[in-house]
């Protein structure tokens, strides 16, 4: 299968699972925001769950079949369309030579997945091919750049052994229920008014959202602590700069931090947070550190 | 040495050995390191030293909070520093100049040493590395000379060219890439900071000791250096 992009759109790149094992040479994590729809692309497919995908932020992104193509979309409803004909998410397709693959705007959720046969194809770098543009590193030329027009894209297999899938996966995860928030160890330096109000109240996506990270808007939470000696942050982390208003830390994070912190997003959190636009409302809530456990090792056996 | 073991998130614990930033930490935080990668196997995930700390990133399919725990207890029994003989030594080249270090000069006046005097005081002494982060390869190198000590620029410069060796309080880096950045810049260096090609991609680590040798505008170039000044760089 061979795939030539016509449209950029707002940001299109390629992304695995992440990069592990060089968090301490400063080197990011990287990978899909949304895991899950990212692995119901792949699972559509019979592909590795964490094969690379691409991740297609707010829509505007086309590419046209060169060969006979079969693909699995899932994620955010951005609008696609085959030849004009809707196509929702959630389903493998096939795309023939010639035909056109189109992305509009979000209609339901932000980041849409497009999986191919056996990973979209390109030389990891650091042991991923996630692509990390502030980085340098990753993605379809390795040098982290995010998919342009012109690009081609390859599949790492020959055949799909495309599946359907069951009821209700592969949309995209939204904050229909509140994000859980395990508590970090900092949680005592904030006032207790401030715990009440991050747990109880509306927060609202700011415009400032992107790979690196999300901000809240809401009540200011205040703690003791305006700073502490920077260490490493993981993915999630809601850390609360001395404006009071939280940053939610995502893929693309810096790997060291200071700012302290009321916890971080379970990976479900961050998935469901990864789908909203800028001025989605949203909710908190603390989860125990063993049902979180316990939830995350349910989720992931759906996939087996 | 027992750590105070504290969630940082659903697979991630910080150890926290330390409550001041330290040279002496290193050795402490090297040996733990070197320990935990040991008790953990293939069930960690990273490991993210840092001045006082570790960041421990486990595989929760394979481990639960309370297994972690007690593989770091084990990993920390009997543990003693990693001795200073094992730490990597660099000596990196840098050119000091104002055409590529902006703040030299001011920093010179500020100090009452002048550029020569910065210059001689920044490159003499051996530095420690506590901590990789902001970009790949960016080592945050310490303690600088009290009278150097220079607060981060009120607003950050849109763009640092790569190579752009810069202070922070009490802290100093070289940029390994270009990118946006607040720190005092007194020189550049032509070194590969972070390299595909490296043994261990980052040339600096933590844990490692580091020496700037002043080297001039001829020789930077022949090391391949990038000497266009500061303003004509895109």
């Amino acid at each position: 299968m061979s795939l030539v992009i016509e449209r950029a759109g707002a940001l299109a790149s390629l992304q695995d699972g992440g990069r592990f094992g060089v968090r301490h040479l400063g080197v990011t994590q990287g990978g899909a925001v949304d895991w899950i729809s990212q692995r119901w692309a792949n699972w559509l497919l019979g592909n590795p769950l964490q094969a690379a995908t691409v991740e297609i932020t707010l829509g505007g992104f086309s590419l046209r079949a060169e060969s006979d193509s079969c693909l699995a979309l899932c994620g955010a409803d951005l609008g696609a369309t085959l030849d004009g004909q809707p196509l929702a998410p959630g389903r493998s397709f096939l795309l023939r030579r010639g035909q056109q693959l189109v992305f509009g705007q979000p209609r339901r959720g932000l980041r849409a997945y497009l999986a191919a046969p056996g990973g979209f194809r390109a030389e990891p770098v650091l042991g991923s091919c996630a692509t990390v543009a502030r980085e340098q590193l990753g993605g379809l030329h390795g040098d982290g750049r995010p998919l342009a027009v012109g690009d081609r894209l390859h599949g790492n297999g020959s055949r799909a052994e495309p599946r359907a899938l069951p009821e209700h996966a592969g949309q995209a995860p939204l904050p229909d229920a509140p994000l859980a928030v395990v508590l970090g160890a900092q949680i005592g330096d904030f006032s207790g008014r401030s715990l009440f109000e991050a747990f109880n109240s509306e927060w609202t996506v700011d415009q400032r959202a992107d790979r690196m990270g999300v901000r809240l808007l809401g009540p200011a939470l205040r703690g003791a602590r305006r700073s502490m000696i920077s260490e490493g942050v993981p993915l999630g982390a809601v850390q609360v700069p001395p404006d009071g208003q939280p940053i939610v830390l995502l893929n693309d994070r810096q790997t060291i931090g200071g700012y302290p912190r009321l916890g971080a997003l379970t990976p479900l959190a961050v998935a469901q947070l990864a789908q909203c636009l800028p001025g989605t409302p949203l909710r908190l809530r603390p989860i125990a550190l063993d049902s979180a456990q316990r939830q995350q090792r349910e989720l992931l056996s759906r996939w087996r | 040495m027992t750590p105070r073991i504290e969630v940082a998130g659903i697979d991630s614990l910080v150890l926290r050995l330390f409550e001041r930033i330290d040279e002496r930490n290193m050795p402490w935080l090297l040996a733990a390191s070197q320990r935990l990668r040991e008790a953990f196997g293939p069930a960690l995930l990273d490991l993210v030293p840092s001045y006082t700390t570790l960041l421990l990133h486990y595989d929760l399919t394979l481990l639960d909070d309370r297994q972690a725990r007690r593989r770091i207890h084990q990993a920390f029994e009997g543990l003693q520093p990693a001795t200073g003989n094992s730490a990597r030594q660099h000596e990196i080249p840098v050119w000091y100049d104002p055409s590529v270090g902006p703040e030299l000069e001011a920093l010179g006046a500020r100090s009452g040493l002048g550029v020569a005097g910065v210059i001689a005081r920044h490159s003499g002494h051996t530095y420690q590395v506590f901590a990789l982060g902001f970009a790949p390869g960016f080592a945050f190198m310490g303690q600088v000379d009290e009278i150097l000590a220079s607060p981060r620029l009120q607003t950050p410069r849109q763009q640092v060219p790569a190579g752009s060796l810069g202070i922070a309080d009490r802290q100093t880096a070289i940029y390994p890439l270009a990118s946006p950045g607040g720190w005092n810049l007194i020189g550049r260096s032509p070194a590969r900071l972070f390299d595909r090609q490296l043994d261990g991609y980052s040339l600096c680590q933590p844990g490692d000791r580091v020496r700037f040798v002043a080297i001039d505008h001829a020789e930077f170039v022949r090391l391949g250096g990038d000497d266009r000044p500061f303003e004509a760089r895109p």
